[in-house]
């Protein structure tokens, strides 16, 4: 999806352009210009200081945008030594949340902000660069441009220092606009040469972005011819183009088919432009404009020319291009490793030689000489029997050309760069070439060519794989209907009583929401880490307080009263097996996607090496029982880490029990685990009734007697808050239907809240026997009065058959045959009024009650 | 002079029959959501409300639907689901349909559910990674939405109890916690015939758990049976004749009023008050209409009850041998001595012998191997019973065994057994005839 690409995807090579300038006062070599390049696709983008730059971010939507100061290369780092100094802009979307208001109205879509804020960092590595990109500084009266010729193009009008948003200082706007120009004039050079169809401002890497774009654009414009040019000139174009206009298509396509397949000459046209990296079809273009180059023979010499000589090339070039279009619109789809620059350069070196066909043997033979090229030649030699057709030998020719440009290149290097560079190139061409061959070969009759086939070399031990989402999200699709709002006061009253609906504050709770602030706020600014252990029953508000507590601290570190943290939680429910709760500590931290045991490697690295200055991390794990293992290393290693003095961890547990530490830990566990302890005693009556109160703040709903009622109830069976939101809720419904009859607004009374308690806690076991036939009931009869004969609490089915028959008897009613009987039982022993033995047992299953004999009496008497 | 014009009328009653049959068969035997509810409106209504705020409000809840095999659970929650379909909702809310039988543990109810909620194209290449992925996976998928956006889930956990058995509850667990959280509004219906079940679930699961329950308990009179009787055997008034229908229906008015049937009814109604078995007495009643009998009769009926309520074990007892017949008898007998301790085939084969030699006219001395084999055709049928598992090397004779006849049951089937030889009988009546 994203535009940019950064270094995860597409491994990309920096090299320094030009003389280092030492740097006396830091010991540091600086440079001017910094040269990137792609290995999958070899364009190279040259950014020089002073331009504006994007830099790799967390988003790849949208990467950090800067202004590049300096660039050096730091000896005293162990990797990325090329570094480069920045001064940062900022996206409206970077800026905090609780700040983004300052701003007053909408931001611009591509507006960002200069980030006047001194205490950043702005020492990055330029591995993290990923191109230029345009900037516009705006007047803060100057209104955003409407029409947008690129949607690149970011906007500055603000600065932003981290308290409010300022208009850029004059002298700073004045600046900006200075290095706009600069910039697009740094870039015009390549420009003029390059993009004629496109605006001069346009910059290198939007180039590259919109090739796609370009390219639609430059063959559209290429169909309509233009002005004849110089008759050199126009001799190439009528040359080179005849072959592939569309009415002498056929003969080509013939002569295509005489060689291996239709379609073929043009794809190893792509495949032999895809190859060369940018700088040197640069280097190309320009020797096409050359007189030298008109004498190919000699192109060891080509002396280096000046900045006048580009206007004519490119007016050349330009020509040269337009004759070219079929090839080009095939280039279009294979977009990924072309750029128009390339094939304008390209393009105007081809005519050039075909011009001398002559000289081409000459130089081939010359060639083999060149070391790096051995396996070319093995390859042009092999060919040379099938050098039949036009098509076939421009392509041959594109090639030499090609190595040629490298030559050439190399010798254009400053000497101070040159074993440098030039083992780059060995890693990006030496290795492309000799596949090069195989390649086409075996692929000569395959229709399409994909685009990983396309990128010579570099990648070619991992296959490239259909991009597939990796972070796919997840997501119920969403509802057609809009969903209602309340309308009555009983409904808000529902929403609000629901267990989910977040209250501003947790009532009854201030305590332990202090203790617990001041635990995690301590170990924040002390820098160090620590494990508290949490307990209560279900019900009591731990998760939630936690969850609010670490609310407190996000919005604190907001304002910078607390050092910014990391907070990753896990459930013990929600993981299938303990040791899974690395994979998803890790996963939440770094977004790796690992095996357990490798991301337990991974995690005891990053806690116990001693790393560089990171922020602390929170951790946060929920029903901490479930990941006891019998050896208990996943608990050992959550409570070991914080005692590393580099980890910086606080890991805060929640359990049940209180004395789980004890219980079921080891020693060397729960030596760990520490003694910061914290149990949440089950709410009393009066905090029950103020949680109610709290949440149903300004609505009337309740009677006052009936929250103190549902809260003594629930208070004196578990404490447990959910109960008592849900008593509640279930009371406002019972409300509601007895006041649909007679319409008047309801208001739930203390009735209504004992219906609902009585429902939800109502044995239902009377209820069932009240129900039962006669039969069941019977039956039931029958092992009460086989217990009470017995004096045992069991008997088995034939002592109870036996004891109902006679039951049956005394009171003159048919009895039921055995298997009547059976069915009862074991109908009444499927809802578990009685436990019964598995029915295999027949008369000798043993029969038990699941209720008291009590329960049993009273609901049988009732009747 | 009516069976001829029942004669006359052959042809055509043939096909309505067929009919009759089909529509009856129909309605007893599948659960359709099209019949009537009977005794269980109220409970109707707070279901329904229920689904309407979840699917209307997206309020997320958590119900459980209790009561005994066969008292209408599903009936109740397909009809729900098939009136909140019929509403403007339609298009609004998704199902889940799982069942504790089929989805046996969390692994394989996490793909059942994300194959259900069509997610399964979002996880990309693989269809379906690790049982912890798919955990996450969905969870990420519940935990995106929220209450506003977000199309309510309606998660239906049929034989509830069994998923109680999952490692952890973990499904349970994480069910109930996003039906209260502000997550993707679920609604989560249990239905189960356990009473206990909420002892069932774990602490952390029952705290989740919002206590509402919806009891099933065949709460009816029997006035409210005679009724759902007429109306379940009663054809609808769309029934293609209009003429065999009426004099149908008021035939079964008539059954309804009849004394003989309403004593039927009252039976079948006193051992067991669940629909089902209501079905099953109409069922084996509606074989018997024919084409020269086209109507329902009380004889009927009673027929049906009587099979109904046979005792499958005297049933067998009918088909047993002479000797095997003389067998059980020497078990009971020795029961009656012994006081209920096991016997062996030794035991037996004496007690037996006893009787061939003192008494016995017409029974035949048979020698050891065959009364062993009828002994351990006793044994197949289950009849009797090894008191433990037998082992190879332990000897048939002395294994020891224990009856699975009640001496009520053995009287009752040697008097209807066919045939029986008089000295066998009188055997039976007294163990000590025979001195």
């Amino acid at each position: 999806m994203t535009p940019y690409s950064t270094r995860q995807k597409t491994r990309q090579i920096y090299s320094w352009v030009g003389r280092p300038l030492l740097d006396r006062q830091l010991h540091y070599q600086t440079y001017k210009e910094i040269s990137m390049k792609t290995r999958s696709c070899p364009t190279e983008i040259r950014i020089q200081v002073g331009q504006f730059v994007l830099i790799e971010g967390d988003d790849d939507e949208k990467p950090y945008v800067a202004k590049l100061i300096e660039l050096f290369e730091d000896d005293s780092k162990l990797h990325f030594k090329k570094r480069a100094r920045v001064q940062w802009f900022v996206r409206f979307s970077e800026v905090p949340l609780s700040k983004q208001h300052l701003l007053g109205r909408k931001p611009h879509k591509q507006e960002i902000f200069w980030y006047d804020y001194p205490a950043c960092n702005n020492n990055i590595s330029a591995e993290t660069i990923i191109g230029p990109v345009e900037i516009v500084a705006l007047a803060a009266d100057e209104m955003f441009p409407v029409d947008l010729k690129h949607e690149k193009t970011l906007f500055v009008k603000l600065s932003w220092n981290e308290k409010n948003f300022k208009p850029l200082s004059l002298e700073l706007l004045a600046e900006l606009k200075k290095l706009q120009r600069v910039n697009s004039i740094c870039q015009k050079p390549l420009e003029a040469k390059t993009m004629t169809q496109e605006s001069p401002s346009l910059t290198t890497a939007e180039h590259v972005v919109k090739r796609i774009e370009s390219s639609h654009s430059s063959s559209k414009s290429r169909q309509t011819p233009t002005h004849p040019v110089t008759p050199n000139a126009r001799k190439r174009l009528e040359l080179n183009d005849c072959p592939r206009t569309p009415n002498t298509r056929i003969s080509q396509q013939t002569s295509c088919v005489a060689l291996g397949s239709p379609g073929r000459t043009k794809r190893k046209a792509v495949f032999l432009e895809s190859t060369s990296p940018y700088k040197k079809s640069q280097l190309d273009g320009v020797k096409a404009s050359s007189p030298v180059l008109k004498v190919p023979g000699k192109t060891g010499e080509v002396p280096y020319f000046c900045a006048e000589d580009d206007k004519k090339s490119s007016s050349e070039c330009q020509m040269t291009l337009r004759t070219r279009v079929p090839t080009l619109k095939i280039m279009e789809t294979e977009e990924s490793s072309l750029s128009p620059v390339r094939r304008n350069k390209r393009s105007s070196v081809v005519p050039s030689v075909i011009l001398k066909p002559g000289k081409i043997e000459k130089r081939e033979a010359k060639e083999p000489e060149a070391g790096s090229e051995a396996t070319i030649t093995s390859h042009r030699i092999h060919r040379k029997s099938a050098l039949l057709t036009l098509s076939r030998i421009r392509q041959h020719l594109w090639l030499l050309e090609d190595k040629k440009g490298d030559q050439e290149e190399e010798e254009f290097m400053p000497k101070a760069e040159v074993s440098d560079l030039s083992s780059e190139e060995e890693d990006t061409s030496t290795p492309s070439l000799p596949r090069r061959n195989p390649q086409r070969q075996s692929r000569i009759l395959q229709p399409s060519l994909s685009p990983s086939m396309q990128t010579p070399s570099k990648t070619p031990k991992k296959p490239v794989k259909p991009r597939t989402p990796r972070h796919a999200t997840p997501q119920i699709r969403s509802r057609n209907l809009a969903a209602q709002e309340p309308a009555s006061v009983l409904e808000e009253a529902r929403l609000r009583l629901h267990v989910s609906a977040v209250p501003e504050s947790l009532p009854c709770r201030e305590q332990e929401f202090q203790d617990i602030y001041n635990f995690v706020e301590s170990k924040l600014l002390d820098r160090t880490g620590g494990c508290m252990y949490i307990s209560g029953v279900p019900g009591t508000g731990k998760t939630a307080t936690v969850h609010e507590v670490i609310r407190c601290l996000k919005q604190a570190a907001q304002t910078d009263d607390v050092p910014s943290f990391q907070y990753v939680e896990v459930n013990g429910m929600k993981l299938t097996e303990p040791h899974q709760v690395y994979v998803q500590i890790l996963q939440k931290l770094t977004g790796q996607k690992v095996t357990a045991n490798h991301a337990a490697e991974l995690l005891a690295k990053r806690f116990c090496t001693r790393g560089s200055s990171r922020e602390t991390t929170v951790l946060l794990v929920d029903e901490l029982d479930l990941l006891w293992t019998h050896k208990q290393d996943v608990l050992y290693n959550l409570f070991d880490w914080p005692t590393h003095k580099e980890a910086r961890l606080v890991v805060l547990t929640i359990a049940n029990t209180m004395d789980l530490p004890e219980r079921i830990l080891m020693n060397r566990v729960s030596s760990r685990l520490g003694l910061t302890r914290m149990s949440f005693q089950p709410y009393t009556h009066n905090q029950l009734k103020q949680i109610l109160v709290s949440r149903l703040k300004h609505i009337k709903a309740f009677e006052d007697d009936a929250m103190q009622l549902v809260a003594r109830k629930v208070a004196a069976l578990s404490g447990d808050a959910r109960r008592c939101l849900d008593i509640c809720r279930r009371a406002t419904e019972i409300c509601e239907l007895d006041h649909q009859k007679n319409d008047s607004p309801g208001l739930v009374t203390v009735a209504h809240l004992m219906k609902a308690v009585d429902e939800m806690f109502s044995s239902s076991f009377i209820t069932a026997i009240k129900n039962a036939s006669v039969l069941e009931q019977g039956f039931l009869r029958a092992i009460l009065a086989e217990f009470r004969q017995s004096g045992l609490e069991e008997a088995t089915f034939q002592q109870i058959y036996t004891q109902h028959v006679a039951l049956c008897r005394m009171e003159g009613l048919p009895y039921p045959t055995m298997s009547e009987t059976m069915a009862v039982c074991s109908r009444l022993g499927s809802c578990r009024l009685l436990l019964v033995e598995s029915s295999r047992n027949d008369l000798l299953l043993r029969v038990r009650l699941n209720v008291s004999q009590d329960d049993v009496l009273y609901a049988l008497k009732e009747e | 002079m009516s069976n001829r014009k029942s004669k006359n009328n052959n042809l055509i009653h043939a096909e309505c029959l067929l009919q009759v049959q089909r529509t009856l068969r129909e309605r007893f035997c599948h659960q359709s959501p099209h019949g009537n509810l009977f005794g269980i409106q109220v409970q109707y209504k707070h279901l329904i409300e229920l689904l309407k705020r979840t699917a209307i409000y997206g309020e997320s809840n958590s119900v459980l639907i209790i009561g005994p095999r066969g008292s209408g659970k599903t009936l109740l929650i397909n009809h729900a689901l098939k009136e909140l379909m019929e509403i403007e909702v339609s298009e609004n809310v998704l199902q889940v349909h799982l069942n504790g039988l089929l989805q046996i543990n969390d692994k394989i109810a996490l793909k059942e559910i994300t194959r259900q909620l069509n997610l399964e194209n979002v996880v990309g290449d693989k269809v379906f990674g690790s049982f912890a992925e798919n955990l996450s996976f969905l969870l990420d998928a519940l935990r995106k939405g929220d209450r506003i956006s977000s199309c309510p889930v309606i998660f239906v956990l049929d034989e509830f109890d069994l998923f109680v058995h999952h490692k952890n509850q973990t499904l349970l667990y994480n069910l109930f916690d996003i039906s209260q959280s502000a997550q993707t509004p679920v609604a989560v219906i249990g239905l189960t015939c356990r009473l206990d079940i909420l002892e069932l679930l774990e602490k952390r699961v029952k705290s989740r758990f919002s206590h509402r329950q919806i009891h099933l308990m065949n709460s009816f009179g029997f006035p409210q049976y005679i009724k759902i009787f007429k109306e379940q055997l009663s054809l609808p008034a769309e029934f293609p004749d209009k003429l065999f229908a009426e004099k149908w229906n008021e035939n079964v008015q008539r059954l309804s009023e009849d004394r003989s049937v309403q004593e039927v009814l009252q039976k079948q109604f006193n051992v067991s008050k669940n629909l089902r078995s209501l079905h099953m007495l109409l069922m084996l009643a509606l074989h018997r209409i024919t084409a020269s009998h086209p109507f329902m009769t009380s004889a009927d009926l009673m027929e049906a009850n009587q099979l109904c309520s046979m005792d499958s074990k005297a049933n067998i007892v009918h088909g047993l041998s002479v000797l095997e017949i003389c067998l059980i008898i020497a078990m009971k007998h020795l029961n009656d001595i012994y006081e209920e301790e096991p016997f062996n085939f030794q035991m037996v084969y004496n007690e037996f012998q006893k009787f061939v030699q003192r008494k016995a006219h017409s029974v035949y001395n048979f020698e050891k191997p065959v009364v062993m084999k009828a002994f351990e055709h006793l044994q197949q049928l289950e009849l009797i019973k090894p008191m433990e598992r037998t082992s190879v090397n332990s000897q048939r004779e002395y294994q020891l065994m224990k009856l699975l006849l009640d001496n009520t049951q053995i009287m009752n089937a040697l008097q209807k057994y066919p045939n029986c030889p008089t000295d066998v009988r009188q055997w039976a009546t007294s163990s000590l005839s025979w001195l």
